[in-house]
């Protein structure tokens, strides 16, 4: 008996990915609650990304309404996000700041060469660190800090044109207004 | 009239695939002769009825007949015919039919080579084969139809991707399939030997060769795609652990301990029950893999969700597939029983080494690349996860076991002595440590990272060395010529595998750690210079192709110091006319040592460009270590001992005995 529990774990193992597999097919989208919301966002010093000798922290933003953009030149997603980013950015309603998460300072600003940069600006978290505090588990995440420095509301993954139009563009508008 | 055909070609084809497993199946389990003498002849008229679906398809594209969805969105009637070819399974619904196309040719193989294997076991191996294939073709005809009609026809198509649009897109995906579909050859036998309870030396020397076969295309294929990444994206990067390349890397690592765990259980009869689930595993990682690709649920974000039917039905086959295998796997391989004993050092040991460094690996591949699509799926959001996670566990497990690769060929099958070890490879030891610390001097900066990798490289060679030497020193025969062909060829296919290993390393190594990379802006006139070469850029010119218009740069390359040009680099900017899509072209000078590679970016103000400039050391020997890797496992293939018809007739043990060199 013990021989056939043995040899079937790999089923087991399989179903629960099955069970994943069909879950995903049929749940409806949910919100996914951070715990960072209506909190103050988390202190950093970091150097920029173009200048090493520079430093930014948030501290620098306060007064502003303004989107912390984690990104990073290896990210797949957000090559999807990021032409949405440059348009954005040419309207100027907010300014973005971008999070270069993980990254190379080489490959960060070569990235930002080809494809645009919509950034005011980009801190450089090559270690990480920065993440960890902000709760990044994935590239891209975008953030959305109000005039206290307190994040009002974080995407996961890219920015879509419509969690723009229906979210974060009325969220900027009504933390301006 | 043509799609027509093709699209009932298909349903033929199907209707034989459903009686080719059913009269195997019957056939194999009530031992009726007349019934298992049919499943040849249905398993090669399905091929044949395939190979016409295919056929048609690629007739309607080579034609532009765009009367038909498929070939309106995929082509273009500017297109070069050999594009228009390639643009067949440049889609969704044509890549499978590729699929399908390829497994039809790999029974086919079967069913030709197999001649001297006992019967019922090749009848359930082409039944299982046939199971697939139903699946598959269903699959085509519910959901994925390559010959809708678009009434009325379109005028012109909307063209094939122009990332798509190279030689090397023209072989890499049948070279990939190719090797995909063959590990279905490896999983019929493993589900066949099943089946019948026959789990032994005699079923791995048999599924061996298959195996080997699908491993080569997989290397090839995947070797192909690499070099394409490196030259038509523009980056000079020749691997972004992609979810679309680890679809195809997860097969491959699951095939090489495959491979290497068939060898143990032909030649001492253990780990069966371990090979029989890695056959499992490396076809289902396929099947995943593909469909994972092809569905487009990693890299766009609601592919299940544009066709439902699509993704049930992929969810309901892979559970019928590999959910039915693996409960085959739990219910008959309790049986299978153990193999021969062995000691903690022994070759069996060794290899054990080498198949769990290896499992982990593609579990931390695949935990890394399923990671976003589990979110997805929970609607989690939508994240990458990047070479930083990959680079962090795989070079790790990958170190170690590409350590023991150098030891298993000289360790002695059931037991081997440490003392005996090292005195057979303490020079290749000490040799490749001195000229590990050494090497980094010669080629500029010396850090661990470059010397630890070349360590490894230069290891694997000399222990490689060390063994030809003593085997060769060892051999009865009189005479270096007659003691090179004392050995077999799988022995020597092995050795080169490894010096593949060896090469791919010091590729790896050297390109990380001495490319110089300049990505800066240059207007005519300016020179650039990196690595001693000095790159002129004189200016751009506009060229005219078949279906795009080009900007074409021209950068003169000089030695540092010399006035005389040596070499004329010429990038282009494609922008394509019916899709709007623009395309960089990367120009390469290769070489043995070095490869010089410019690329355009972005015209910026006046007439000055973005450029790209790259200095890449030893790169080409990445894929020269694939190559050899996929060589060695094509002479490990021709090997004599395979085609011995009277293999099929002597006990598993005393063939085995038999065959040893």
């Amino acid at each position: 008996m013990m021989k056939f529990v043995k040899f079937g774990v790999p089923f087991v193992l399989f179903a629960i990915l099955v069970g994943f597999f069909a879950v995903g097919l049929t749940r409806d989208p949910r919100e996914v609650p951070s715990p960072l919301i209506d909190k103050p966002a988390p202190q950093f010093q970091l150097t920029r990304l173009e200048s090493p000798d520079h430093e930014f922290s948030p501290e620098q933003m306060r007064g502003k309404v303004w989107l912390l953009n984690v990104w990073a030149s290896w990210c797949v997603s957000c090559r999807v996000e990021h032409p949405l980013l440059v348009q954005m950015s040419k309207t100027q309603q907010v300014p973005i700041v971008g999070l270069d998460y993980k990254d190379q300072r080489v490959d960060g600003m070569k990235w930002l060469s080809t494809h645009g940069d919509p950034y005011v600006l980009s801190a450089f978290d090559d270690e990480g660190k920065v993440g960890i505090d902000y709760g990044v588990y994935g590239v891209p995440e975008t953030f959305v800090i109000d005039k206290q420095g307190v994040i009002r509301y974080k995407q996961i993954g890219p920015i879509t044109q419509e969690a723009l139009d229906r979210k974060i563009l009325p969220l900027v508008k009504k933390l301006n207004g | 009239m043509i799609p027509e055909l093709g699209h009932f070609a298909l349903v033929v084809a199907l209707a034989l695939a459903v009686a080719q497993a059913a009269f195997s199946f019957i056939g194999a389990h009530t031992g009726r002769r007349a019934l298992m003498g049919t499943s040849r002849s249905i398993a090669t008229g399905q091929f044949l009825f395939v190979a016409a679906a295919f056929a048609a398809l690629a007739y309607s594209f080579v034609s532009s007949d765009f009367s038909v969805v498929n070939v309106v969105q995929h082509s273009n009637s500017k297109l070069p015919w050999y594009y228009r070819f390639a643009a067949t399974w440049g889609s969704h619904e044509g890549s499978m039919l590729l699929w399908t196309l390829m497994l039809g040719i790999w029974t086919f193989a079967v069913a030709v080579f197999s001649r001297h294997l006992p019967e019922r076991l090749v009848t359930r191996v082409i039944g299982v084969m046939g199971l697939v294939s139903v699946g598959f073709l269903l699959f085509i005809l519910l959901t994925s139809d390559p010959f809708e009609r678009l009434i009325p026809a379109a005028a012109e198509g909307q063209d094939l991707n122009p990332l798509l649009q190279d030689p090397g897109m023209v072989a890499h995906p049948p070279m990939l399939y190719t090797g995909y579909v063959g590990f279905s050859v490896a999983f019929a036998f493993a589900i066949a030997a099943l089946l019948e309870g026959r789990l032994d030396a005699a079923w791995a020397r048999w599924s061996r060769p298959w195996t080997t076969a699908a491993w080569c295309f997989l290397t090839v294929g995947i070797m192909m795609g690499s070099i394409w990444a490196y030259y038509e994206l523009g980056w000079g990067g020749w691997w972004f652990w992609d979810p679309v390349e680890n679809a195809s890397f997860m097969p491959w690592l699951a095939g090489t301990a495959l491979i290497h765990s068939l060898a143990v259980t032909e030649k001492r009869g253990t780990f069966r029950a371990w090979t029989v689930l890695l056959a499992i595993v490396a076809f289902s990682l396929s099947l995943v893999g593909t469909f994972l690709v092809r569905s487009g649920v990693l890299t766009s974000v609601h592919a299940f969700a544009t066709d439902p039917r699509r993704g049930i039905f992929i969810l309901l086959f892979l559970v019928i597939v590999i959910g039915g295998s693996l409960a085959v796997f739990a219910w008959r391989a309790p049986r299978v029983g153990l193999g021969a004993s062995f000691a903690p050092v022994s070759r069996e040991s060794l290899l054990l080494a080498n198949n769990v460094l290896l499992a982990v690996a593609l579990a931390a591949v695949m935990l890394g690349t399923l990671y976003p699509l589990f979110l997805d799926a929970l609607h989690l959001g939508k994240i990458s996860v990047g070479p930083p996670y990959f680079d962090a566990v795989f070079f790790p497990l990958m170190a170690p076991a590409v350590f023991l690769m150098a030891i298993g060929p000289v360790a002695s099958w059931k037991r081997a002595a440490l003392p005996d070890l090292w005195l057979r490879l303490r020079w290749a030891f000490g040799i490749a440590i001195v000229t590990a610390v050494l090497l980094p001097f010669v080629f500029g900066h010396w850090s661990p990272v470059i010397a630890f990798g070349l360590w490894l490289g230069l290891w694997v060679v000399a222990a490689g060395v060390a063994q030809v030497w003593q085997r060769f020193a060892g051999a009865p025969q009189r005479g270096f010529a007659a003691k090179v062909r004392a050995q077999s060829l799988s022995w020597y296919g092995m050795q080169i595998a490894h010096v593949g290993v060896a090469a791919f390393i010091f590729g790896v190594t050297i390109v990380k750690g001495y490319e110089t990379e300049r990505d800066l802006r240059m207007a005519p006139g300016q020179h650039t210079t990196i690595a001693g070469y000095d790159f002129e850029f004189k200016g751009t010119r506009d060229l005219p192709g078949p279906n795009y218009s080009a900007i074409e740069g021209e950068f003169d390359v000089r030695h540092e110091g010399s006035t005389q040009v040596f070499l004329q680099l010429h990038p282009q900017k494609r922008t394509y006319a019916a899709s709007g899509q623009t395309q960089t072209e990367a120009s390469i000078d290769p070489g043995l040592t070095r490869d010089l590679y410019v690329s355009l970016g972005e015209p910026v103000e006046g007439n000055a460009w973005g450029v790209r400039v790259y200095y890449k050391p030893f790169v080409d020997w990445i894929w020269g270590g694939c190559a050899l890797m996929a060589l060695g496992g094509f002479l490990a293939l021709s090997d004599r001992r395979y085609r011995l018809k009277r293999a099929a007739t002597e006990p598993a043990g005393a063939a085995a005995q038999a065959m040893r060199p």
